[in-house]
């Protein structure tokens, strides 16, 4: 029971990570990205690649991967994305479908399509018993992780938006950016730093998800729907939306697939249509604002 | 402007006739259509059966049967529609004289019905559906079924004091086949299948299916997996304890597949699993096949280049029967044929045209620093279980 609610919170964690950069750019900065997933595929490679390739410790490859895809991002972002800021959702849709299946293709031709693992370092592959029957919980060292750097995640990002300057101005420029801009605040370049920093989540996302949801070149689609669920669910006005969109998602998933094997994935779009149908809002939605 | 389109028009359309008239003047040649999916999730099976084919041509020249054989590849990147409509052109266009590979069930059974309608013999290569040489008399596979291999394991783990097992496939053709197949056999020797897990294609998180195998506590716990997911399985199997638990882990060849069992690292050493093929098969055919194969390529081959392999021989040999003539003639000579393959020795049923063939219980164990499946046990001339009703 308590193992798999620990399961549960962990793969939730982890789906957050992954969808958060998603629930940024499309709420803070009204941009529907579907190439959020093609980031996080990216960032995995780049932490197999190092790993693999050229040997380097799992935890120097977690920032490595985080860097790499946010360079990524924002270099996209100056070249691509920014043209696509004030098209219709249609345009931006379009757009970054393909630009998916580009990344996709492009993996696929580079990379090799099958599956590709890494071998986590020996502290992380552990695992801690207590207790015992109905109560006992056993954690996995890895998830434990995946719980400890998602907890600290999460908190360093809420101060960050609710209590430094750069939190304001970001707020500012999403709520009215030409009133924003003529206060001073430069708004390309909070957009620019927001969308990298949504890119680089993604990437350490799927840095992370490496060793509990495996990795190949179709990642992108695979997961799109989960992360396109916690955005619609969690609403994308705050952290703690997705947050908890993404936590129910994974323990429902687990306790679905654990109790219910017949239904199996399905639980988790039962969840959503009940949480759309109470709350087509999504679970936290903002009153007012500048849209 | 206009200009330039008719002359780029007219240089198609007189290199189409070149094409052609190419085509009719080469009556010597006969054509062998291979689809595979060299792209997509399953191209490492793709990968490897090109490997092979290019190796079998390379050792055995590129006749037979007195004619010029020329392969053509076409890769279908395993959608069944893709695999409809290349068989179609290889059959109108090309006039091969047979069709060969298909990676996986869905690819294969799209194209049965051209192999009939046309009298085209149709090689199956590499999937492994039990059903598949019913859909068309014009079906030879030379790959495997999976009843051929869970009935195998089913047997070695009855005599070995395993009782109580949880089956856990991926829920799709192959994996009920295992379920079922395995099941029975299990059950016949009077054991006991106390679960029977199903985990969707696409979900790889392992985690609630593990909890309740532990939970079932199982004397062994038996997986198929399409080869793909068979480390990131491993690993978690690991990681939640279940070894320490007591729960072996026992599995169709797929999880443990040569083509990726390095990359798996040491918690896949001492998996039991069953198989037709190992690229540790100590026999003297097999030494020579896999130095051959690791010369020209990176990578080992696994039970998909074996059956790529198989698949040419049985083709070359068939068409030397015919004098290179295709249709009934080509499938009455490939049926029946026994031959000694990397594999061991494995004769064409001449009932079912399917393939009759040992089946092998394996360890994987490390060997001068890479890990192989160590084969330790034969069940002799298995014929898939799934004609036998």
């Amino acid at each position: 029971m308590l193992t798999l609610l620990f399961d549960g919170i962990a793969y939730g964690m982890l789906l957050f990570v992954l969808s958060l950069g998603l629930a940024v750019t499309m709420g803070l900065m009204n941009f529907v990205n579907l190439a959020h997933g093609a980031f996080a595929m990216a960032g995995g490679y780049v932490l197999v690649v190092l790993m693999r390739g050229y040997g380097w410790p799992f935890l120097a490859c977690l920032p490595a991967a985080f860097a790499v895809t946010a360079l990524l991002g924002a270099v996209l972002e100056r070249t691509l994305y920014r043209r696509m800021y004030g098209k219709p959702h249609l345009d931006q849709v379009l757009f970054s479908i393909g630009l998916t299946f580009m990344a996709v293709a492009a993996v696929d031709y580079v990379m090799g399509s099958s599956q590709v693992n890494v071998q986590t370092p020996e502290w992380l592959r552990g695992r801690f018993e207590f207790g015992s029957g109905a109560l006992s919980l056993g954690m996995g060292a890895y998830r434990l992780f995946i719980i400890v750097v998602c907890v600290a995640l999460t908190v360093g990002l809420q101060t960050l938006l609710n209590r430094t300057r750069f939190g304001s101005r970001l707020r500012a420029a999403v709520d009215d950016p030409r009133v924003a801009a003529g206060l001073g605040i430069p708004v390309n370049r909070v957009f620019l730093l927001t969308f990298a920093a949504g890119s680089g989540l993604a990437g350490l996302g799927g840095a992370l998800g490496v060793d509990i949801l495996g990795l190949d070149p179709s990642f992108p689609f695979k997961f799109m729907v989960y992360f396109l669920i916690v955005c619609a669910v969690g609403g994308t006005s705050s952290i703690t939306g997705p947050l908890v969109a993404a936590l129910l998602l994974g323990i429902a998933d687990v306790f679905g697939k654990y109790y219910l094997p017949k239904l199996g994935a399905f639980i988790v779009y039962m969840l959503m249509i009940a949480i759309l149908l109470w709350r087509p809002q999504g679970l936290f939605t903002r009153s007012g604002g500048g849209r | 402007m206009i200009n330039t389109r008719k002359r780029v028009m007219l240089t198609a359309m007189s290199a189409l006739a070149l094409i052609g008239s190419g085509a009719q003047a080469q009556s010597d040649t006969v054509k062998i259509g291979v689809i595979l999916p060299m792209t997509g999730q399953q191209a490492s099976t793709g990968r490897q059966i090109d490997a092979a084919i290019k190796l079998w041509v390379a050792q055995n020249g590129n006749r037979a049967g007195g004619k010029k054989v020329e392969v053509i590849i076409k890769d279908d990147g395993s959608l069944p529609d893709a695999t409809r409509r290349l068989a179609q052109e290889l059959v109108v266009n090309d006039k091969v004289v047979a069709l060969a590979g298909f990676g996986i069930t869905p690819s294969a059974m799209a194209a049965a019905p051209i192999a009939t309608q046309s009298k085209t013999p149709l090689v199956v290569m590499a999937a492994a559906t039990s059903s598949i040489t019913e859909a068309s008399p014009y079906v030879v596979r030379t790959s495997f079924t999976l009843p051929q291999v869970s009935v195998g394991l089913a047997e070695w783990a009855s005599a070995n004091k395993i009782k109580k097992v949880v089956s856990l496939v991926a829920d799709y053709g192959p994996g009920y086949d295992a379920e079922k197949f395995f099941a029975e056999r299990i059950l016949f020797n009077g054991g006991q299948v106390i679960e029977k897990l199903r985990t969707p294609l696409r979900a790889p998180d392992f985690a609630p299916v593990l909890q309740k195998v532990r939970d079932a506590n199982p004397d062994a716990l038996f997986v198929f997996l399409p080869s793909g997911q068979g480390a990131a399985f491993m690993k978690q199997f690991g990681e939640r304890g279940l070894d320490k638990a007591g729960i072996r882990l026992i599995a169709t060849g797929d999880v443990t597949d040569d083509d990726q069992l390095n990359d798996m690292g040491d918690v896949a050493i001492g998996v039991v699993s069953s198989h037709h093929y190992s690229a540790a098969h100590p026999s003297p055919a097999n030494k020579k096949f896999v130095e051959a194969f690791q010369t020209a390529n990176k990578f080992r081959p696994n039970f998909m280049a074996v059956g790529g392999y198989d698949g040419m021989r049985l083709l070359y040999k068939g068409l030397d029967a015919t004098k290179g003539a295709g249709g009934d003639a080509l499938v009455a000579a490939m049926k029946g044929q026994l031959f000694e393959s990397p594999r061991g020795q494995v004769l064409i049923d001449a009932q079912t045209r399917d393939i009759i063939q040992d089946v092998y219980i394996r360890k994987v164990e490390k060997k001068d620093g890479q890990l192989w499946n160590i084969e330790f046990d034969t069940i002799k001339s298995v014929k898939d279980p799934g004609k036998n009703r």
